[in-house]
């Protein structure tokens, strides 16, 4: 190997490029931005401003926080619903108006006066509701009209009744300690905050309406074709929004004891400004409470600390203009382009140096030298199948094969020529095996492990598995199954290719040829499903050893076979059977003498080997070029090996024409005859072996006898 | 079948009625009030609704063009304070008016290029860039609130021109409405204004120069604003800064959209605007002389403009072929 190389091996398989990828399919990396803006805010302000830091000024400054947290938290809720609220402003100066009018002119108790709040706002939250939900006006212009609106409305009460509020003479502990006091160190505003935020959160994230919001603000259309009450949704975040607009102006109304003029005045920019600023997308669907909140925390900071630096007039203004522009133009940038540099950067491909391989060069000498024996291979169903990755038999004869359009199609014995949809799973089912009872247990690609009872009925069995705990992106989930086998004991032993890519994404995974293979086991007996190994190059076929003592999967893309043993000194560990082979390995089953069956479902290759020690150029090419100019594993040509358990290669046969089966992805003997798959070809094979056994099937061979 | 009235009924757009209840409310305060049909009044009328006349024809050319411009007042009144300021410091006129109209420019164009080629809704960005003119001039450049004209200066001349006993606005009013008309009408870039708001994705396909045209519009607005805010210096020899916090920005929008100028874009002319200025001036007067209050006053505009808009969601209901995203 040459230092190059070796600087390449270590450069690429060292370092963890794809961290950078799983980490930007993260939603929680949109909140990084707004993170990072608040920790440097409150820095710089709290080190800048003498003090910042000391109890009471917090006291103080935390209970402006808590009002607006609640402002901003109704707003971040109009937002994620595809909507604006810029009526909070004077939702905001009218409830506390009501509030203070209710305790002081007309001396009613504290709760009546929150009663009339939370009224006001929901009165005029129902109005803006009731408006872009139900008339679908625009959000933004109607919610600014009833600003005004209120706002006047406010300045003539204020005007009328200011005086009498300052003059009256009445006081509740209530109302005071609602405006002083605090709990546990924490004062009211700030209590009522985080348990909004909370219930919010809660809300949003785990309940039907939340939901729902979310749904209409991702889009509105598919959620109307999804059922949602779109209009009745709307209208329910703007009923929201007023309420808690209306319960932080009762709280300034409790902290304040009074409405001035100055009340909520400029709150509805710093509200929107404060949502957008915390990363929630204009237009809605995506966002949080949290990133409300952190939006609030750095607004009020900033426009807090200008003020008490001593910046004149205008300053805030400036500031909260520059900040809005430059968190709307970042929001909207980083949506339209989100995804392209997650394409960019998600392939990340490693350094594989793949061993010398025996010669397949037909004539060669070798075992693995390929022939054309598999072209006088009888077809079954040309035309009719796409796709059958796996196929399999029955007791009674009849052929099963799965198709791409997510089907297990039947074909009828004796002579194959008729079919059925057996059942219709959806995904692309992949592996096929029968088990004790005659189920049809199936890894369907991109969605799990399921089972077809013989009276057609699907039930899953397994959909994901212990979560590995150092995984970014959640690799619980089965992405890539890909074949099974069951042990006499009925556990299902089966194999989830990649946790990079999905089920048709492959070619990417061999591309990247980063080792996130999986061997699973499927327990029925108590539903659970484990991972046995972890960390082989796309692992693909399985199948039990003829003594059930040990399985053998394979490793495609390293083109390697391995035993793990279930029993006896090494069992629970894998090692290598069979090393650098010729072609890429598929599915492997039992064969009637013994030995076992394995599928190539394509050629190695020296320019795709060299690709692989070159692991920038793999980068570059997935990144520059279309898909359709990709070097990726040849599968022009594949074909069927026989081995036996020490892993001696007997026999190889293939398709050199490359017009019946040019792509082996399984094969099955029955009765003397093989039948073969392929995940690309339009047809099964049916393919008599010499010398095989004639009354030998796999149901025999693993159930007994039929009774 | 007597079917007169009823076609008569189809052809009562939002302009129609609102010019008949225009004339309704002039008549009856014509009858009702005394001095409103005094010829003094009526130019008070005219010379009233001229700034806010100007400001609403840049505004509706943004509208037409599916945008909005939150920022004119500020633009307005924060450019002249500036230049104002300039000359009170003893900056030269000719550089003075050079930097501030370069000022202009920059922010017209800011808006126009956040709008255009960043993709941003224009309601965001000129929000944002409202509050960041405000902000800056009064925090940076001018040191107080109201900044008087100079004496002798002509922008202070600028006021107390009369041709036929009527203010020079008026005349800058019909003026500028009548190029406003010439250029949306007759030539090749203002009609593309009408085939960018109606359907700017087929505007761009058909291979209008859509995002050019749409920074040319916010500059266009930018510059009206300076205009005006010229004038209202003029009038009233100094500019007061408060003027931003206040309500003009909506009258502008109100006189627009209760003209017919749909918001969805690609509908109205010059024809609304002086329509919609007509009532509001009308209206306005109509209220003081009756002695209304400022603050009801406040309150009765903007319930207006809340059923001018609910009439024009009804009207011209949002296309969600067309519709962006983010468009709120």
């Amino acid at each position: 190997m040459t230092f190059r190389e070796q600087l390449q091996a270590w450069r690429y398989n060292l370092v963890p490029d794809h961290i950078i990828g799983e980490i930007l399919t993260k939603r929680w990396t949109d909140n990084a931005i707004p993170f990072i803006a608040l920790v440097i805010v409150v820095a710089s302000f709290g080190s800048a401003i003498p003090g910042f830091f000391k109890l009471y000024s917090l006291q103080e400054s935390t209970r402006q926080l808590g009002e607006f947290s609640l402002v901003v938290t109704g707003v971040t809720v109009v937002m994620l619903g595809g909507g604006i609220d810029l009526a909070v402003g004077s939702i905001f100066a009218l409830s506390a108006f009501s509030a203070v009018s209710m305790v002081f002119i007309f001396e009613t108790p504290v709760w009546l006066a929150f009663a009339a709040s939370m009224a006001t706002g929901a009165t005029f939250g129902a109005i803006n509701g009731y408006l872009i939900g139900f008339l679908r006006l625009r959000a933004f212009i109607t919610t600014l009209v009833t600003f005004i609106i209120g706002r006047a409305l406010y300045d003539i009460l204020v005007v009328k009744f200011g005086s009498k509020i300052q003059l009256s003479m009445v006081s509740s502990d209530t109302w005071d300690f609602i405006g002083d006091g605090t709990v546990l160190g924490l004062s009211v505003p700030v209590l009522s905050a985080i348990l909004l935020a909370i219930v919010t959160h809660i809300a949003l994230t785990r309940s039907r309406p939340g939901w729902h919001v979310l749904a209409v603000g991702g889009s509105r259309r598919s959620a109307h074709n999804a059922g949602i009450r779109v209009r009745l949704t709307v209208f329910m975040t703007y009923v929201f929004s007023g309420l808690c607009a209306a319960a932080a102006g009762f709280l300034i109304a409790t902290r304040l004891s009074g409405a001035g003029p100055g009340t909520g005045h400029g709150l509805e920019i710093l509200a929107l400004t404060a949502a957008v600023v915390g990363g929630n997308s204009l237009g809605g669907g995506r966002g949080s409470v949290v990133k409300g909140m952190m939006g609030a925390v750095i607004v009020l900071v900033m426009t807090n600390g200008l003020i008490r630096l001593g910046y004149g007039t205008g300053t805030n203004q400036m500031v909260l203009g520059i900040l809005l522009a430059v968190a709307v133009t970042i929001d909207i940038r980083w949506l339209k382009n989100r995804h392209k540099v997650l394409n960019e950067v998600y392939v990340a491909p490693v350094y594989l140096r793949m061993g010398e391989a025996p010669s397949a060069v037909p004539g060669s000498g070798t075992p693995y030298s390929l022939n054309s024996h598999l072209s006088s291979a009888a077809h079954i169903g040309l035309g009719e199948v796409e796709g059958p990755e796996d196929v399999i038999l029955d007791r009674d004869d009849h052929l099963y094969c799965g198709t791409r359009h997510g089907e297990i199609v039947r074909f009828f014995a004796p002579d194959y020529t008729r079919s059925e949809v057996f059942a219709h799973i959806g995904g692309f089912p992949l592996g096929l095996a029968f088990d004790r009872d005659g189920n049809l247990i199936t890894c369907v690609g991109a969605m799990g492990l399921y089972q077809i009872a013989p009276d057609r009925t699907v039930t899953r069995l397994s959909a994901e598995t212990r979560r590995s705990l150092t995984s970014i992106v959640d690799d619980a989930r089965l992405r890539d199954p890909n074949d099974l086998d069951i042990a006499p004991d009925g556990k299902v032993y089966f194999t989830d290719s990649t946790k990079r890519y999905d089920a048709h994404e492959w070619a990417l995974d061999s591309i990247e040829n980063r080792a996130t293979g999986r061997l699973l086991v499927y327990d029925p007996a108590d539903g659970s499903t484990k991972t046995l190994l972890d960390g082989y190059r796309y692992t693909n076929g399985v199948t039990m050893a003829h003594d059930n003592k040990s399985l053998f999967f394979c490793e495609s893309w390293a083109c390697r076979i391995h035993r793990y043993w279930l029993e006896g000194p090494k069992a629970g560990t894998a090692e290598c059977v069979i090393r650098d082979m010729p072609g890429y390995p598929d599915n492997i089953n039992r064969a009637s003498d013994g030995t076992y069956w394995m599928a190539w479902l394509g050629m190695r290759t020296p320019s795709f080997d060299l690709s692989l020690r070159h692991p920038a150029m793999r980068k570059r090419m997935a990144r520059r070029l279309p898909q359709d100019d990709w070097l990726f594993p040849n599968i022009n040509t594949g074909g069927v090996v026989k081995f036996n358990d020490n892993g001696e290669i007997l026999q190889t046969m293939g398709d050199l024409t490359g017009l019946a089966h040019p792509m082996v992805t399984s094969m099955r003997e029955h009765k003397g005859e093989l039948f073969i798959g392929g995940i690309l070809n339009n047809r099964i094979g049916r393919f008599t072996v010499d010398g095989a056994d004639k009354t030998w099937t796999s149901n025999d061979a693993y159930w007994g006898a039929a009774k | 079948m007597d079917i007169g009235p009823l076609s008569n009924l189809k052809n009562l757009n939002q302009e129609r009625i609102v010019l008949i209840v225009a004339v309704l409310i002039f008549v009856t305060a014509s009858v009702a009030l005394p001095g409103f049909l005094s010829a003094p009044n009526l130019i008070a009328i005219v010379r009233s609704i001229s700034v806010l006349g100007i400001l609403a024809l840049g505004m509706s050319v943004v509208i037409i063009g599916r945008g909005i411009d939150l920022s004119m007042v500020a633009i307005m009144a924060m450019s002249v304070a500036w230049y104002l300021q300039l000359l009170g410091n003893g900056v030269p006129d000719h550089t003075a008016l050079l930097l501030v109209l370069a000022g202009v420019l920059a922010i017209g164009l800011l808006n126009g290029f956040l709008v255009a080629y960043a993709d941003v809704p224009a309601i965001f960005v000129t929000l944002a860039s409202g509050s960041f003119v405000f902000g800056y001039v009064r925090s940076q450049l001018i040191s107080s609130d109201a900044v008087p004209v100079p004496e002798g200066h002509w922008v202070a001349l600028l006021g107390g021109l009369r041709f036929a006993s009527i203010p020079v606005e008026v005349y800058l009013f019909a003026l500028l409405s009548g190029a406003m008309f010439l250029f949306l009408r007759y030539t090749k870039w203002g009609r593309y204004v009408y085939y960018a708001g109606d359907n700017p994705i087929a505007a761009r396909n058909i291979g209008i120069p859509v995002r050019p045209m749409l920074v040319l519009r916010y500059v266009l607005a930018a510059l009206i604003s300076f205009v005006a805010g010229l004038l209202t210096a003029a009038s009233l020899h100094s500019i007061n800064t408060r003027v931003v916090n206040s309500n003009l920005l909506y009258d502008i929008v109100l006189v627009a959209v209760i003209g017919g100028i749909g918001l969805s874009g690609g509908k109205g002319g010059v024809r609304n605007v002086l329509v919609g200025a007509a009532l509001i001036g009308i209206m306005l007067n109509a209220m003081t002389i009756i002695d209304i209050p400022l603050l009801y006053q406040n309150l009765i505009k903007s319930t207006i403009l809340l059923f001018a808009i609910i009439v024009d969601g009804v009207l011209n209901p949002r296309d969600e072929q067309t519709a962006q995203q983010g468009d709120i």
